[in-house]
């Protein structure tokens, strides 16, 4: 790998990161929002 | 099967993943399913409402991947599809697959969990029927692989309506039945006039296998079926007269713009403007029909038109 590929390779890996962590995130947040709905539901 | 290039040592791109989701279809499949998640009777958490949507949205999203996977060789070969991300070797083609089902069995868990098994079953039969049942099974077998094609789209409205509701009633699959019936005329007119290279790639569409005349003749006839299909709602007491005038102009305009279609002979230098104008019509009909049953609903249960026929 040269140089510049390996550049590319980081950049890649950190945004790919960076997505799937935002992702994760939301879904934790999304599912303490239906937790806490479907107790309301009773 | 040939050997696709790709650039292994390289992670693909987050965007690449995106793109196999099929965001531009998925914006119709949105606007189906909250259409019919906000008609249904009843009410639905706004963090509910969202949930479904969002399962909806992936599973849409994860069977167009598999699509993706799926086709990568045909897709090669068409000038439209030449540069998705697997044939560019962009991305690696089990990576496609592998996110695809991925993301499939996520939806239907969440949809499951949130909402309710019934609704996770319609969206676990939504993905099969897309994915096996029609991009791997029937599409390269059958010229009418449209219609069966038009299913998928289908399911959408028929799924946010039972996420609601819990059961399957006469209403949401009236909904189903209306996206079925309307997608092949919507297609065959874009088939008429633009020139794709499907039959390059061997996938049978009407147009290439039956000859023109068998198409324009189909797509009046489904224009014609479709009618009865779009006022039923209205007819059985789904909706009241706010849905079913909408309807029924709707309907007229269609066979107006239909019939000339059916019926005429493409000349030499044709313009296609009959068709260009029929596809265009087709999008806003599906709109303007969707948007008036939500604004039925919406007027219904909030007491401002009376239930019934013509109160």
């Amino acid at each position: 790998m040269t140089p510049e590929e390996e550049t590319e390779f980081k950049r890649r890996q950190k945004s790919r990161n960076l997505v799937l962590g935002g992702v994760l995130l939301f879904f934790v947040v999304l599912f303490y929002a239906i937790t806490i709905v479907r107790i309301g539901d009773g | 099967m040939t050997t696709l290039a790709s650039n292994q040592s390289l992670p693909a791109d987050w965007r690449d993943f995106f793109t196999l989701t099929k965001p531009r279809v998925m914006t119709l499949v949105i606007f189906t399913a909250v259409c019919g998640l906000v008609a249904a009777p009843g009410g639905i958490h706004p963090v509910l409402g969202f949930t479904a949507i969002l399962a909806i949205a992936m599973g849409a999203g994860g069977s167009a991947a598999l699509n993706h996977w799926w086709e990568a060789d045909l897709d090669a070969g068409m000038k439209r599809t030449a540069n998705r991300p697997i044939p560019t070797g962009r991305m690696r083609r089990e990576d496609a697959r592998d996110f695809g089902i991925f993301l499939s069995a996520v939806s239907v868990f969440v949809m499951g969990v949130a909402i309710g098994w019934l609704a996770a079953a319609l969206l676990l039969v939504a993905i099969v029927y897309y994915a096996v049942i029609y991009t791997m099974w029937l599409k390269p077998r059958t010229p009418q692989n449209i219609v069966i094609g038009g299913g998928s789209g289908a399911f959408p409205p028929l799924i946010g309506w039972v996420a609601v509701t819990g059961e399957i009633t006469a209403m949401p699959l009236l909904l189903f039945a209306i996206i079925f019936m309307w997608t092949p005329p919507h297609f065959w007119a874009l088939a008429l006039f633009m020139k794709s290279d499907y039959a390059k790639v061997g996938i049978p569409m009407l147009p290439v296998v039956a000859g023109e005349r068998a198409t324009r003749r189909q797509i009046l006839g489904y224009t014609i079926a479709l009618a009865p299909v779009a006022l039923a709602p209205w007819f059985i007491g789904g909706t009241s007269w706010v849905y079913g005038s909408v309807a029924a102009a709707l309907s007229a305009l269609f066979l107006v713009l239909a019939m000339p279609v059916g019926t005429r002979k493409r000349s030499q230098s044709d313009l296609m403007i009959e068709e260009k104008r029929l596809f265009k019509f087709s999008i806003y009909y599906l709109f303007v029909l969707f948007a008036a049953l939500v604004a039925d609903r919406v007027l219904a249960a909030n007491g401002v038109i009376g239930p019934g026929l013509f109160a």
